[in-house]
């Protein structure tokens, strides 16, 4: 019964915190009317959401927003630097396949949108079977280290989070 | 509003300024499209964040309540931006490479711009292996 009436209480948490975000002054009737949301949205939505990500402690999410944060911020200035100081043709992108580990659909996602927003490196696509990503570098001398980083920093860390 | 919190936002909102023109700078100098596609992603993270957090230091110091909005904004754009990224990359390979550009997935399956998903593999679930559905089997079962 009460996984009928709150099929993803997370999905739940995040639309009350979003709408109470959006009106951003804290009363008791937005609370209410967030609440309201919270609850009928994921209903009408169920058939979308078939499974439910299991996530790992609160701790480890932190975690990995706060080392994407930091990288973020370290990739902008040498992205910055590579465009602002290198000669066109000294900038030499390569395209870095990465094996994946990971199985679940959303930490698939997850992990290609954490390349995409760092910069210097895009998520291009997957293999056919959702085994491997493809990833372009702006800029990298050594492809097989850019690899190896993004499985250790934030592809380790994912399959915690989500597995 | 006292010089350190004047002086906090300037910093922030320099940042920003610097990061937004080096992303635009980007798209002028880099000459593949693939290349430019990495400019936005600055101007989308540090550019847009430097603005965001400056906003958030003038109404706490100004109005004295901690706004939220801007880590919504800051939401949105994570969710987003990362797709249109991708949708951008997946049109230019599907335009101007080939197969034999890229290099091999590594795989059994080759890029999914260019390769069918296997068919009688299901997507991979939660933390499960893929199910190779037998279709001699499920015949079997259903008579």
């Amino acid at each position: 019964m009460l996984r009928r009436l709150v099929p993803h209480p997370l999905l739940s948490l995040t639309l009350v915190l979003v709408w109470l975000g959006l009106v951003n002054t804290f009363t008791l009737g937005n609370l209410i009317l967030g609440l309201g949301f919270g609850l009928v949205i994921p209903m009408v939505t169920a058939p979308y959401w078939p499974n439910r990500p299991k996530l790992g402690h609160p701790l480890k999410v932190l975690e990995y927003f706060l080392i994407v944060l930091w990288d973020i911020i370290v990739a902008n200035v040498q992205v910055a630097m590579i465009i602002l100081f290198k000669r066109e043709p000294s900038i030499r992108s390569h395209w870095i396949p990465i094996p994946l580990e990971l199985t679940s659909a959303e930490a698939i996602t997850v992990l290609a949108g954490t390349i995409t927003m760092t910069p210097g490196t895009v998520s291009a696509t997957l293999s056919a079977d959702g085994r491997s990503i493809l990833v372009h570098c702006l800029h990298t001398d050594d492809p097989e280290s850019v690899r190896d980083d993004i499985k250790s920093r934030y592809e380790r860390r994912l399959k915690e989070i989500f597995q | 509003m006292s010089f350190a919190a004047e002086l906090l936002i300037s910093i922030f909102l320099v940042i920003s300024g610097v990061f937004g023109f080096v992303g635009s700078f980007g798209l002028v100098k880099l000459k593949n499209s693939l290349q430019r596609l990495h400019a936005p992603t600055k101007a989308t993270t540090l550019g847009v964040g430097g603005v965001l957090v400056a906003s958030m230091i003038y109404f706490y110091v100004e109005k004295g309540h901690l706004s939220v909005h801007e880590l919504l904004i800051t939401l949105f754009l994570f969710l987003t931006a990362p797709i249109t990224a991708n949708f951008i990359a997946k049109t230019y390979m599907a335009r101007n490479l080939r197969k034999q550009d890229l290099p091999e997935s590594q795989s059994d399956y080759g890029w999914s711009i260019y390769d069918d998903p296997p068919e009688s593999v299901q997507l991979p679930e939660n933390g499960t292996e893929p199910v190779v559905l037998d279709p001699a089997k499920d015949g079997g079962a259903q008579s």
